[in-house]
């Protein structure tokens, strides 16, 4: 992975001199808190239901052993023991005390880690496929474009007050596993006829209370044009982003109100001014920073098809779970392994300090002393020796890491809700416990297949409700909490926003009318149909008919 | 008197910002004058013909392309922040700088903060009319706080990657 130079170490660490004088002046009435806020936000920190939260960042997912060591030590020292895997792979501390907020970014620049840019109007975490550089279906390895475009966008002069937040994504495979058509900018790299490097790019899209696919405005941008395209897209949303109405400033706004064809053109004109510019990249540059993500040191090995089988029929509970929580890997003789956070009865993607520690020690011990944070709110370890796979799940089991989920209907995508956030319009983890509780029959999972279910608290969508195949939004009805569901959402290769089903219900109710829709789902596919296949071809109507038939 | 941070040192303003609705009338011929957009564009002539100095000041949604071609005749062109949130002339700072050359003064009025202060000098800004009721000699600091940038920008114009040792 990438590691700080001189240049890098010294910007993290002025930032956390600057930070700790910025909370000094605050505390000492210098700063009001209208002008401190801000500031915190874009290093992360949220004041919220109880307690400031605190977004670390971890750019495009990737950790070593030595700072998830140091995600364990902050969550001990500063929190209540635990830390919180968030949709935008970055790791969140939900009760920071505000005064020790300049000790953890000290503590976070020794691992070569911050928290800047994390929330606020200015550009975020970039994020990309949490299996980059290790899946099979990989065309071009995203993860250096994401550190270039890490540094292009840390402190940022120009865009540091845009209208609104600004998210990147970048995709190198053929599966989408980042979402990039939902987010402000989503790249994805691919090779011309004559092989050549470049990125499609897609503008606009985003979820939130506008919730909306980007609109590709450039099929081929090569590569050595990556740094002055952003800045010219940047540069026409600073200026021209709404700044009058929060919920009409992020770009996909100003894209729609413009078409994407005249979005474009606006681009290509100020780009104009730019292309060939210093800000073009080298290949030294592209090749120094990719040095880094060169492959680790495999061994020479062969694929263990007989051997894993032979285990796999021995042991039901390590087919299940080699079936799920097990992905192939680039490499003869190696996989990418997933630490399902969705075991039932605990929040989705919560991690307490002594599984943190032990996952470094699996790091250490299995892979390459690596981990990546998925944005589905797991963790991966990526390169794991295929003849130490059975090992490695008796380790997982003891840890409660094992749980066989890893794209069924319980590996839920959650947000904190009303039990942290104070935005919330009604509280996600208790609907996402009643709706595992319900399904605790593996077989039956097993069998229901491939789900994503997306639950938000409210409709800023922190939770991707818009685009899980079954989607569900906590909304506000007389100061009551209900839930509104929605189906047919999806965030990968032709992604699509679900459609809602009808009038929202009650929390008791949703582990029924979740069992409702599956059933109809059940009842309704052909062979080998998944979820979203079935719905996409028969339709919102059978689901309607059976949930609301019930009710009357 | 106010006084202003010009070049990373206090000192005495010695302009008067001329305020959105100023008419011609009463604008006195010697003093040096920063005048609203809309006057100087219906009026331009009789103010070029003045003794004192001329400089234009832009709200943040106007748009510099309007005057680019005139900008040889300003001494300061002041560009407002109607909340230190808002970044549109950020954007104005940095074209001014890199795409016209504009090599007089370029001074952040309004809701100009220090924290605000050297990101806004990266892009170009090198004078600013602090907020009132804020610490000129404090925000001095603002300067100093980074060492290294990764961007090229008006102040420098290699990026960081073009530079490493
Ligand atoms: C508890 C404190 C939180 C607050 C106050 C908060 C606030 C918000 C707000 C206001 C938005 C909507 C912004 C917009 O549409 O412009 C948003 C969107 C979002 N948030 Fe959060 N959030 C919180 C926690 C989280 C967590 C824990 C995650 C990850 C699990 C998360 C991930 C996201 C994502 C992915 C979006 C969607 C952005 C998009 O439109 O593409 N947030 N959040
Ligand atoms: S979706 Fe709403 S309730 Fe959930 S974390 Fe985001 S802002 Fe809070």
């Amino acid at each position: 992975m990438y590691v700080y130079d001189s240049y890098d170490q010294d910007i993290i660490e002025s930032r956390v001199k600057q930070f700790r004088d910025q909370t000094r002046r605050y505390l000492a009435g210098e700063l009001s808190g209208e002008e401190f806020r801000p500031l915190r936000l874009q290093n992360g920190l949220y004041i919220q239901r109880f307690a400031p939260m605190l977004r670390v960042a971890v750019p495009y997912g990737l950790m070593s052993s030595a700072q998830v060591r140091m995600m364990a030590k902050i969550a001990r020292d500063y929190d209540k023991g635990y830390a919180h895997i968030s949709t935008r792979q970055n790791v969140q501390f939900n009760w920071p005390e505000l005064e020790d907020v300049p000790e953890i970014l000290a503590e976070l620049a020794t691992v070569q880690m911050h928290a800047i840019q994390t929330s606020g109007n200015c550009i975020r975490n970039t994020t990309t496929d949490q299996f980059a550089g290790v899946a099979k279906d990989e065309l071009v390895d995203p993860r250096p474009w994401c550190e270039i475009i890490r540094q292009w966008s840390t402190f940022h002069p120009e865009f540091s007050h845009l209208p609104r937040k600004f998210k990147i994504a970048v995709n190198g495979a053929v599966s989408d596993r980042a979402a990039i058509e939902v987010h402000d900018i989503g790249l994805e790299a691919v090779k011309n006829e004559a092989g050549e490097l470049g990125f499609r790019v897609s503008v606009g899209g985003g979820l939130g209370r506008t919730p909306i696919v980007g609109s590709f405005i450039n099929e081929f941008l090569p590569w050595q044009h990556l740094i002055t395209y952003l800045d010219a897209i940047l540069r026409v949303y600073n200026r021209y982003g709404r700044r009058d109405n929060k919920y009409k400033a992020r770009i996909k706004i100003l894209v729609k109100a413009l078409t994407p064809e005249v979005f474009a053109e606006r681009v290509n004109a100020e780009w104009a001014h730019l292309k060939d510019g210093p800000s073009t990249l080298t290949e030294a540059e592209v090749a120094r920073v990719a040095a880094h993500f060169i492959d680790p040191a495999y061994k020479a090995l062969e694929d263990q098809a007989d051997a894993l089988a032979a285990l796999r029929a021995e042991h039901p509970g390590f087919d299940r779970w080699a079936s799920r929580n097990v992905f192939a890997h680039k490499k003869p003789g190696y996989a990418a392994v997933t630490l399902s956070l969705k075991p039932t009865g605990v929040a989705p993607g919560d991690v307490t300090d002594k599984q943190l520690d032990a996952i470094a020690d699996l790091a250490d011990r299995y892979s390459f002393s690596e981990v990546r944070n998925s944005h589905n709110q797991n963790i991966i370890l990526a390169d794991v020796e295929q003849s130490q796979l059975f090992t490695l799940w008796g380790e997982l089991r003891e840890l409660g890491f094992a749980t066989p989920n890893v794209g069924l209907l319980t590996d839920i995508i959650c947000c904190p809700g009303g039990d942290f956030c104070s935005l919330a319009n009604a509280k996600s983890i208790p609907i996402a416990e009643a709706i595992q509780r319900r399904f605790d029959d593996l077989d039956y999972l097993f069998d229901i297949g491939n789900i994503d279910l997306n639950i938000s608290g409210c409709m800023n969508a922190c939770g991707h409700h818009h685009v899980g195949h079954i989607g569900i939004l906590g909304v506000d009805k007389k100061g009551q909490e209900f839930y509104q569901v929605s189906l047919g959402g999806s965030s990968g290769r032709d992604a699509s926003l679900a459609q809602i089903l009808g009038p929202s219900f009650a929390e008791k109710d949703m582990a029924d009318v979740v069992s409702k829709i599956i059933n109809v789902y059940v009842e309704t596919r052909t062979d080998e149909e998944s979820f979203l296949d079935t719905f996409r071809r028969v339709g919102i109507d059978p689901f309607k008919e059976r949930v609301y038939a019930a009710n009357h | 008197m106010q006084r202003i941070i010009k070049n990373g040192q206090l000192v005495d303003e010695t302009w008067h910002l001329l305020p959105k609705d100023a008419t011609l009338e009463g604008v006195s011929n010697c003093d040096d004058l920063i005048v609203p957009l809309g006057l100087y564009v219906e009026h331009s002539s009789a103010l070029k013909a003045r003794d004192g100095g001329l400089g234009v000041w832009l709200e943040a949604g106007e748009e510099i392309e309007e005057i680019a071609d005139q900008l040889d005749n300003f001494q300061v062109i002041a560009l407002n922040f109607p909340a230190f949130t808002d970044g549109r002339h950020s954007s104005t700072a940095y074209m001014l700088r890199t795409r016209y050359g504009y090599k007089g003064e370029v001074r952040a009025i309004g809701d100009v903060l220090r924290d605000q202060l050297w990101a806004l000098h990266r892009v170009g800004f090198d004078a600013f009319a602090l907020r009132e009721d804020k610490d000129p000699d404090d925000a001095l600091k603002a300067f100093s706080e980074f060492n290294e940038v990764y961007q090229a920008s008006a102040d420098q114009p290699q990026p960081l990657f073009r530079r490493r040792a």
